[in-house]
C-alpha cells in the first residue's frame, strides 16, 4: 500500500476482485442503454452519456429500469468483455444483484464513507469484495 | 445470514452445480437485504423473457442438473412454429434463442405455461402463502388481492427460489413492510376495465414506488380490473403491493391498511387525471394497421367480450387483429366457439406469446391500436393508439 492509498470498508454483495479507473455517476444506471459493442453510454441526457463503462470501477447510486433489460444489458457487455471491473453502489435491489451475479461483476455497497465524496472519476480504485475493502489511489489519474 | 445444514450443503454443491448456482444467487440477494435466514416458498413464477441473459441463467441451472422443487410457471416466449410459418422476416437466431429458452425451462422442470397470469390459471397461491413471483402484474396481484407474500423478483431470483424451494426473508415477507404509504382518494367513477388501466398507469406515474391505499371505490373491482391496475402501475412505476379497503384481503378498513399509522402522502385522482394519462399514451391519431389485445393475457371473459362486440361483423380488409392469451384459456375458448367466431371475423387468437417478443418484427414500422399501455410501452411497433376494448374492436371493423 502506498501512502496516497485510502482503504475503506464496504459490504460485499457479489464477491470477487476488480480494479481500474473510477467512473462516477450521480444518476442511476440502466445497462441496456449502453452500447453492447463498445460499452459507451448512449442514454441521451445522462451524466455519463458518451463515456465508456468497459473496464471501469463504476460508482453509482442504484440501478433502474425493468429487470429484463437491466440484466440483459450487463450480460451483453460481459459477453463482449466490456463489463465494468467492479461496481460500488449506494442502494441495491434484487435486479442489480441478479445482473452482477450473472455478469460476474463484483458488487459492493455501504462504503464507510459516502462514495461520491471518497471517489472521483479518474482515481484508480481496487475493489476486493471478498475482504470487503475498497482501496482508492487518490494521486493516480 | 444463517443457513441451515441442508442449505449449507446445497451451497457447497452437494445437490449438484445447478442447484448450487441457484442457492448462490439467493444468498447474494439475502446479503444485499441483510436477510437473517431463508424461508420456504410453495411456488414460483419465472418471468422468462427469451433474452440472452435469461437464457444464460436457465441453461446454467438446467445444464447443472437443477430441477424445480416447487411448482414454477413461466412467462410468454413465442410459438416458434406458428410465427415462422405465418410471418416472414423473423431472424432465424431469434427462433434459436426461443427454442433453447423453452428447452431449458422444460429440462429444469418448470410448468410450460408461457403465460403472464399464472395466478389465475395453473399456479394459484392462497392467502398467507410465501411465494416468489416475478412479472409486473403477478407481484402486486398475489400480494394484494390474494394476500400471498412475495417480493419484487427478477425472473432469475424467482427461478432460483423455484429450484431451491426457499427465498431470503426480507421486505414484503414482514407485516410492517406491507402497510400502506400513500392515501389515494379516487374522485371519479371507475366504469370499466380500461378505467382501471388508466388508474394503474396514473398511480404508478405519480407515486413511482410505495404502497397505495385506494379509497373512493364503491363497487368491488373485477378480477380483470385488478389485473389491469396491477400491470399498468408497473409500467409507469414499481408498485409491488396496494390496498383497496373493503376489497383486498389485508385491508378491511383504511386504518388497517395503514396499520394504524398516518399516510406519508395523500393524492386525489380526478376524472381529468385519467383523461390526461390517456392522452399521454397516444403517439398518433392516424390510421391503424393492426389491433393487438391481450397484454396482459386476456381471460376467457375478455375473449368472450371480443366476440360479443364483434356481433358477427368482419375485421376490415388490410387490418390485422390479434388476441394473445394463455394456452388453457384458448382451449376453453375453443370449446365455447369464441376462437372460431374471432377467426371467422378475420382475427387470430395466439398462445404462449406477448407483444414484447421478436416475432412481431413485421409491425416495426406500423401503427398499432391496443387497450394496454403496457403493450404500447414495449415499442415493438412504431406508433400507438390506446383506447378501451370497444373502440379497438370498432376501429378493427371499420378500418379507421
Amino acid at each position: 500500500m502506498r501512502s496516497s492509498d485510502v482503504v475503506l470498508k464496504c459490504h460485499r454483495i457479489i464477491g470477487g476482485y476488480g480494479e481500474g479507473e473510477a467512473l462516477v455517476s450521480h444518476e442511476p444506471i440502466c445497462f441496456y442503454l449502453t452500447d453492447p459493442k463498445t460499452g459507451v453510454v448512449r442514454e441521451r441526457d445522462h451524466e455519463l452519456a458518451g463515456k465508456n463503462v468497459a473496464g471501469k470501477v463504476l460508482v453509482f447510486p442504484s440501478g433502474k429500469a425493468s429487470s429484463v433489460v437491466q440484466i440483459d444489458g450487463l450480460f451483453k457487455l460481459m459477453m463482449n468483455k466490456l463489463a465494468p471491473q467492479a461496481m460500488i453502489v449506494k442502494d441495491v435491489e434484487t435486479v442489480l444483484v441478479v445482473s452482477a451475479f450473472i455478469a460476474k461483476v463484483p458488487l459492493v455497497d455501504r462504503l464507510e464513507k459516502d462514495p461520491f465524496d471518497a471517489i472521483t472519476t479518474g482515481s484508480f480504485v481496487k475493489v476486493n469484495a471478498e475482504k470487503g475493502e475498497v482501496t482508492i489511489d487518490c494521486n493516480h489519474g | 445470514m444463517h443457513l441451515t445444514r441442508e442449505e449449507e450443503q446445497i451451497l457447497r454443491g452437494e445437490s449438484g452445480p445447478g442447484t448450487q448456482k441457484a442457492m448462490e444467487l439467493l444468498v447474494a440477494i439475502g446479503d444485499a437485504y441483510d436477510a437473517k435466514r431463508m424461508i420456504p416458498v410453495s411456488r414460483a413464477h419465472a418471468a422468462s423473457s427469451g433474452q440472452e441473459g435469461d437464457l444464460y441463467f436457465v441453461e446454467l441451472l438446467a445444464d447443472g442438473g437443477a430441477r424445480c422443487k416447487v411448482p414454477t410457471s413461466t412467462n410468454p416466449v413465442y410459438d416458434i412454429e406458428y410465427f415462422h410459418r405465418t410471418f416472414e422476416g423473423i431472424p432465424k437466431d431469434e427462433a434459436e434463442v426461443a427454442r433453447r429458452v423453452k428447452d431449458a425451462y422444460r429440462r429444469v422442470g418448470a410448468i410450460q405455461s408461457w403465460g403472464c397470469l399464472p395466478y389465475l390459471t395453473e399456479n394459484i397461491p392462497l392467502y398467507g402463502e410465501t411465494v416468489a413471483f416475478s412479472e409486473s402484474s403477478a407481484t402486486p396481484y398475489v400480494n394484494s388481492v390474494v394476500g400471498a407474500r412475495t417480493n419484487r423478483e427478477a425472473a432469475q431470483s424467482a427461478l432460483a427460489s423455484g429450484v431451491v424451494g426457499v427465498t431470503p426473508e426480507y421486505g414484503l415477507h414482514f407485516n410492517e413492510n406491507r402497510k400502506g404509504t400513500v392515501l389515494v382518494k379516487i374522485e371519479t367513477k371507475l366504469k370499466d376495465e380500461f378505467d382501471y388501466t388508466l388508474l394503474g398507469y396514473h398511480v404508478g406515474e405519480v407515486m413511482g414506488y410505495g404502497i397505495p391505499v385506494l379509497t373512493g371505490i364503491s363497487k368491488r373491482p373485477s378480477t380483470e380490473e385488478f389485473v389491469n391496475f396491477c400491470a399498468m402501475s408497473n409500467v409507469s412505476g414499481a408498485i409491488s403491493m396496494f390496498h383497496v379497503p373493503g376489497f383486498t384481503v389485508e385491508a378491511p378498513t383504511v386504518k388497517r391498511a395503514f396499520q394504524g399509522d398516518i399516510p406519508e402522502d395523500r393524492i386525489a385522482v380526478l376524472d381529468a387525471d385519467l383523461k390526461k394519462s390517456c392522452e399521454e399514451l397516444q403517439t398518433t391519431s392516424g390510421k391503424v394497421d393492426f389491433v393487438m389485445l391481450g397484454c396482459p393475457h386476456y381471460t376467457l371473459k375478455q375473449v368472450e367480450d371480443i366476440v360479443r362486440l364483434l356481433r358477427g361483423r368482419k375485421i376490415h380488409e388490410g387490418m390485422d387483429f390479434w388476441v394473445c392469451t394463455a394456452a388453457t384459456t384458448k382451449a376453453l375458448a375453443e370449446r365455447a366457439g369464441f376462437v372460431d367466431a374471432i377467426e371467422k371475423a378475420g382475427g387470430h387468437v395466439v398462445v404462449d406469446t406477448c407483444i414484447d417478443e421478436p416475432c412481431w418484427v413485421k409491425y416495426r414500422d406500423k401503427v398499432g391500436m391496443t387497450d394496454s399501455p403496457k403493450c404500447s410501452y414495449y415499442r415493438r411497433f412504431k406508433e400507438a393508439r390506446v383506447d378501451r376494448l370497444s373502440e379497438c374492436v370498432e376501429t378493427a371493423v371499420k378500418g379507421k
